[in-house]
């Protein structure tokens, strides 16, 4: 009974915490892509060696931290979901796989993109390269199995122990550029060194990796709240929102 | 500004990367919450369905 109170008060807190969220994220969101917009293609000036062709890591460099981040997050909820059965835990993991695997794409994308003016190549099978190419598959291995499994409950224990099994393709994905010997550059911006950048270069990539984060934020909880009021469409506390929302 | 569009040589690039970004970004919040739209939409029905049913019996 306990329980069954605490699942139905999570949902119903969750949904109406996140439809009051919604609009500030986008607002912040709004204005730090804007910031980084202007930064990275404007004020910040060209590259020494790359000229121009530079300006690609203000979308390449977030979107690849974002495909690590939505990663390790989705492993923390498989871990949560499947040690305490939370329902909203497993909600969380599912509404970002297909995010992760958005920004994974597009990691590989302008990668790509970026790769061919300067190494003379769209692709090369190096552990970098590969190992983030891997995680693309491991994120469409989640929403495919998800999808496969009738229950979702069931589903929901499968994609989490996937995730978890996964999350030994991270610190590789990470080292692989000190580890081997791979056609794509160390890391300029680390937590621990000074980033070998210049300043008016690093900051707009601090911004749009913040705008990106936010980002994730937004489509997160819009996913969540589909999934949730798919998932329970003749609870309670669906009942009194719809209610609430004919009362506007 | 047609220097700023130009790109030192690398517009096909750099403008290709951006573009994708905005879609995959406007991707990620239209759908979803088109997504959200039909299945509150859904869950009305069924609860009116619901409703509907108990009233008979």
């Amino acid at each position: 009974m306990m329980k069954w109170l605490h699942t139905m008060a999570s949902s119903a807190w969750f949904y109406r915490f996140s439809g009051k969220m919604i609009p500030w994220l986008m607002g912040i969101f709004g204005v730090l892509f804007l910031v980084g917009l202007y930064g990275g293609l404007v004020a910040a000036p060209a590259d020494y060696q790359q000229g121009d062709a530079f300006r690609i890591i203000y979308i390449h460099v977030p979107a690849a931290w974002m495909s690590l981040f939505i990663y390790i997050v989705m492993a923390v909820y498989g871990f949560i979901a499947l040690v305490w059965r939370i329902k909203l835990a497993e909600v969380l993991l599912i509404s970002s796989a297909p995010i992760g695997a958005a920004f994974t794409f597009l990691a590989l994308v302008t990668g790509s993109l970026w790769g061919k003016p300067m190494w003379g190549t769209w692709w090369s099978w190096d552990a970098r390269l590969t190992s983030e190419l891997l995680l693309l598959f491991l994120y469409w291995g989640v929403i495919g199995l998800y999808a496969a499994i009738e229950d979702k409950r069931t589903a929901s224990r499968a994609v989490s122990i996937l995730t978890l099994i996964g999350v030994v393709n991270i610190p590789i994905i990470h080292y692989s550029v000190e580890w081997w010997n791979t056609l794509h550059q160390g890391s300029s911006v680390t937590l621990t060194d000074k980033p070998s950048m210049a300043t008016e270069m690093l900051i707009p990539l601090l911004v749009m990796a913040t705008a990106f984060k936010v980002y994730y934020a937004i489509s997160l909880l819009i996913r969540t709240r589909a999934e949730l009021v798919e998932r329970e469409p003749n609870s309670k506390w669906l009942k009194q929102v719809i209610e609430e929302n004919n009362h506007e | 500004m047609s220097e700023f569009l130009y790109m030192g040589g690398y517009a096909f690039h750099v403008w290709t990367s951006y573009a994708l970004a905005f879609v995959v970004l406007l991707i990620n919040i239209l759908g979803p919450s088109l997504r959200h739209k039909k299945k509150l939409q859904r869950a009305c029905d069924i609860q009116q369905l619901n409703e509907i049913q108990s009233n008979d019996t």
